[in-house]
């Protein structure tokens, strides 16, 4: 059994002044450890797009992240409405964000196809209690 | 090509960052969607952009991308800057529309993200 490093965000609802620190410390974790920039890369993405889906679409939650000899793991669980339509919401374009969210950048409906594109391991669940996704980065 | 190399054909003005402007860049790319550039934008690259917030600057981390340009005139405010500074991003700003201050790079052969 391999050490695992892990450590846990709390991201609160509509929080956008704080978007992305939760990622950006995540990022240099990752630096620090002397994980390959590529893959750092990889994982700051896919872990900035679900931090910013927690902020717009939920009522907050937790992203976690595991770190082991073998995989870098993201896990996000938030309370919140859930997704509708999670076929939808994986098609290119698709997407449910205000025009206030809009306005800032964001919304446009590549979070969840980036995050499959950029994570080896890809899946989620949803009802109406909330949203869990799990991601997995392998090391090689 | 490098930053400086890009601002002089953009005409543009460093904010912030200038320490950098020997660097080469990869790439360029323009949106102004931040969920746009973080589906296509490339390491190393340039961001041009419309969206003035600090949103561009943490997206910009995220991909590590080097230089973001501000186009059409647009100013980032200290607190945009200070951002930048922290997480090593290089400003710029400058007086062209998205549409000209990419074709200029591109002209000079900086390639798309999508190349790479």
């Amino acid at each position: 059994m391999s050490d695992v490093f892990k450590e846990s965000f709390e991201i609160e609802a509509g929080d956008f002044a704080s978007a992305g620190e939760a990622s950006a410390k995540i990022k240099s974790i990752l630096r620090m450890i002397g994980i390959d920039p590529a893959l750092t890369r990889r994982v700051t993405i896919a872990s900035y797009e679900a931090e910013l889906n927690m902020i717009i679409h939920s009522q907050g939650g937790v992203m976690s992240v595991e770190i082991s000899t073998e995989a870098i793991a993201l896990f996000c669980e938030d309370t919140g409405p859930g997704i509708a339509d999670i076929d939808m919401a994986m098609q290119e374009g698709y997407s449910t964000a205000s025009s206030d969210v809009r306005m800032m950048g964001f919304g446009a409906g590549m979070g969840l196809p980036n995050m499959k594109k950029n994570s080896d391991e890809f899946s989620i669940h949803s009802d109406t209690n909330g949203t869990r996704l799990n991601m997995r980065f392998n090391m090689n | 090509m490098t930053i400086a190399q890009a601002a002089a054909a953009l005409g543009g003005t460093p904010v912030c960052g200038e320490e950098n402007l020997d660097k080469p860049l990869t790439s360029g790319c323009g949106a102004d969607l931040m969920s746009d550039a973080l589906a296509f934008a490339k390491h190393g690259s340039i961001l041009l952009t419309g969206m003035v917030n600090q949103h561009v600057i943490r997206t910009a981390e995220m991909l590590d991308v080097l230089c973001i340009c501000f186009v059409r005139g647009k100013k980032p405010t200290e607190d945009i800057c200070e951002l930048a500074r922290q997480t090593g991003v290089t400003l710029m700003t400058c007086d062209y529309t998205l549409y000209e201050a990419c074709g200029r790079l591109y002209e000079k052969g900086l390639p798309p993200c999508s190349r790479l």
